[in-house]
């Protein structure tokens, strides 16, 4: 394939693929995420090939390892299109069949498909998991050969990096997304516009935009259902930002656990540089910016922004302290504009529909959409897109279909060891950053763990914290002995050995901690402790006052 | 004596201290495990003294610093195969293993861990053998697991 020069060669390439294509052509689709991946996806996908094979039909029929679909709890899930017919929890057995009836005849395999109280749905926009959702995102996830950059071009892919580049100025671009009121979707849901706006104003010649793809929050695999399911999507993004920002070389940064994600973006990179989406003087435009995959040993803390970029520095990840902000003096020193995998994937969205279009979506200060992985105790578990503003209600009970087995659901946890606890009764409370936040649970990545009656939160508080307790770097003292010492006393109660006082204890040790820690980690440490004392107090009586076990 | 594969990963890095993680990675993925006359030979040939080499492979849980048995055996300790039963199925393997998380059975034959969240969340609680996942399970199929490695 010829390198891409103009925006009108992009135009052409792409109505060349679409015109190399029949729309009736039946493409088999088997997601690959995670979850289908752990229950061996790969036999039905081998199982496919070797029915095609067997039948002759490996050129008229093409089989596709996807991204996530999102719906975990039943998968491996298969589409076949055009129609969209979808099965779930298929094994290779199943195929035969799948391949006799279906994709020959037409006709419905229908124990394959899925059911619920309400009745069966065939095609997958039917099914009520994915009909409530607004996916702006995860949709080419189902789409696309996460190995084909011709997939994403045919869906539009990098039309917004032509527009920037040939039809906007670098300020431009940083206005538009400062509209969009885009926010940080790693964590601390800061206006993605300013960090970029504080990185292209900081002094120096030499800037870096980087993907956060770590993604170490135990729940949350929202980040690598987008980056494994479309990685030119988040790339794009980066690309842009580093237009905007006035950076010529990214960094993508993320686990080294996953060999296929690293075959993934290796293979997008190699493939946007091959159509010069990177490289020198991108579609003409004089801008010139390379990318370099970086990966991660895996610790917790190494997500943190100012220890992720000691890291690509060849240091241990340990923080330091933030008086002068990572998009001012970051990797090597040099100002470094860092967003996490999601943010970056609503990038393009933005500026290919403007910043108007993407105010009309989400609530007065959450603009868009909204990946929230599934965990817990929840019927489906999966990943799923929703407009932010939607309530904790309709995710929890309107998507994930509440918990298993009717029993009833007692709390939620938004944002893994560093979130909080929210009872049932605040479930009408609207998927927003700022609410959240006021509540005490902030929405973090978008992990969200469902825990019903059977869960003790004393138990569940304890668990978060020997998980920071594990995790902390352990170089500044707040973090290191804070939570390691309201660990002692939550052990304690656990065990209905509390004492009086204890409360008032690990309140204490909480203010110390959050106000004296270096970083995010520390500061957060004691935030599922806060939020559990302030819903689930008298749990924590009950270990206390009336020496048994909270449950 | 050092292996020439490992001896090869350090060779692609000679003299590039900032590849120092990268090349125990490589070493730990190859390898399974880091000497010390490997750290040595490390900290010699990128030019990092071995007092960092070892903060580095000290800091990652990653970096084993002793020989793990024939097989690795993850429980699953992420948040959600927690509430969905995880504790029990920890209590089960070690039981059976007569070892705690961390340890090597006296034979070689099983490392356990707890593994952190792998993402998939939708199949707890999980028993990883060897990188196969075992999803959904209860205690009462740990034995009968455990028993297909040798």
């Amino acid at each position: 394939m010829p390198r891409i020069n103009t925006a009108l060669e992009l135009e052409e390439t792409r109505s060349g693929i679409l015109a190399g294509r029949d729309p009736r052509k039946t493409r088999i689709a088997v997601c690959a995420g995670a979850s289908c991946e752990a229950s061996a996806n790969g036999t039905v996908i081998c199982a496919f090939q070797e029915e095609t094979k067997k039948r002759g039909l490996d050129v008229e029929i093409e089989i596709v390892a996807t991204g996530c679909h999102g719906f975990c709890e039943r998968g491996p899930q298969v589409v076949v299109y055009p129609e969209g017919v979808c099965y779930q929890r298929v094994c290779p057995g199943d195929v035969p069949e799948i391949f006799g009836e279906t994709v020959l005849n037409k006709r419905i395999v229908r124990r394959l498909v899925y059911s619920d109280s309400e009745g069966e749905a065939v095609h997958l926009e039917e099914i009520p998991f994915y009909r409530k959702q607004q996916s702006l995102l995860l949709k080419n996830n189902r789409l696309i050969d996460p190995g084909k950059i011709e997939d994403y071009l045919a869906q539009g892919g990098y039309g917004a990096l032509a527009r920037a580049l040939t039809e906007m100025r670098p300020e431009e671009v940083l206005e538009e997304i400062k509209l969009s009121k885009l926010r940080g979707r790693g964590g601390g849901g800061f206006p993605a516009g300013a960090k970029w706006e504080t990185a292209r104003r900081a002094p120096g010649e030499i800037k870096y935009v980087i993907v956060n793809g770590h993604e170490g929050e135990p729940g949350a695999f929202m980040d690598r259902a987008l980056f494994m399911g479309n990685p030119h999507g988040v790339l794009e993004g980066l690309i842009i930002g580093g237009y905007a920002v006035g950076a010529r070389e990214g960094f993508i940064y993320t686990r080294h656990d996953s060999p296929r994600l690293k075959a993934t973006v290796e293979r997008a990179l190699a493939q946007a540089e091959e159509y010069g989406f990177l490289g020198k003087n991108i579609l003409n435009s004089g801008f010139d910016f390379q990318a370099a995959l970086h990966l991660d040993v895996g610790i917790f803390v190494s997500g943190e922004s100012s220890a992720l970029m000691k890291s690509i520095e060849g240091k241990t990840p340990e923080p330091r302290s933030k008086y002068v902000r990572t998009s001012v003096s970051g990797v090597w020193e040099r100002p470094s504009c860092l967003n996490n995998v999601e943010t970056w994937a609503n990038v393009p969205l933005i500026i290919g529909k403007g910043a108007a279009w993407y105010n009309t979506i989400g609530t007065e200060g959450s603009k868009g959409t909204k990946l929230v992985s599934l965990s817990g105790n929840i019927a489906n578990a999966g990943v799923v897109e929703v407009p932010l503003g939607t309530t904790l209600r309709e995710i929890v009970y309107g998507l994930g279909g509440g918990a298993p087995g009717g029993r009833k659901i007692k709390a939620v946890h938004f944002g893994g060891p560093m979130g909080g606890s929210l009872p049932e009764r605040l479930l009408d409370t609207p998927l927003d950053f700022d609410l959240l936040d006021g509540l005490g649970a902030p929405m973090g990545a978008g992990g969200l763990l469902i825990m019903d009656e059977e869960v003790c939160m004393v138990g569940m508080t304890r668990y978060f914290l020997e998980f920071l307790s594990g995790e902390s770097c352990g170089k500044c003292v707040p973090c290191r002995e804070g939570i390691r010492q309201m660990l002692k006393v939550l052990r304690a109660i656990e065990a209905g050995e509390g004492k009086e006082g204890d409360i008032a204890t690990l309140e204490k040790l909480a203010w110390v901690t959050g106000k004296a820690a270096l970083c995010a980690l520390g500061k957060s440490a004691a935030a599922p402790l806060l939020s559990t004392l302030r819903y689930f107090r008298e749990e924590y009586e009950a270990g206390i006052d009336k020496g048994k076990r909270p449950l | 004596m050092i292996d020439e594969r490992i001896r090869g990963i350090i060779d692609r890095h000679r003299g590039r201290p900032e590849a120092a993680v990268q090349v125990l990675m490589e070493i730990q993925g190859l390898n399974r495990w880091l000497p010390r006359e490997v750290l040595t030979e490390v900290s010699e040939k990128l030019g990092v003294p071995l007092s960092d080499i070892r903060h580095l492979a000290t800091f990652y849980k990653t970096f084993s610093l002793s020989p793990p048995g024939r097989h690795e055996v993850h429980v699953c300790n992420g948040s959600s195969c927690r509430v969905r039963g995880a504790k029990g199925i920890l209590d089960e393997v070690q039981n059976r293993l007569g070892i705690r998380s961390g340890e090597t059975t006296a034979d070689g034959r099983f490392t356990l861990e707890e593994g952190n969240c792998l993402g998939c969340c939708s199949l707890g609680p999980e028993l990883i053998i060897d990188g196969e996942h075992f999803g959904r399970i209860t205690p009462e199929q740990v034995d009968g697991l455990l028993k297909k490695y040798d």
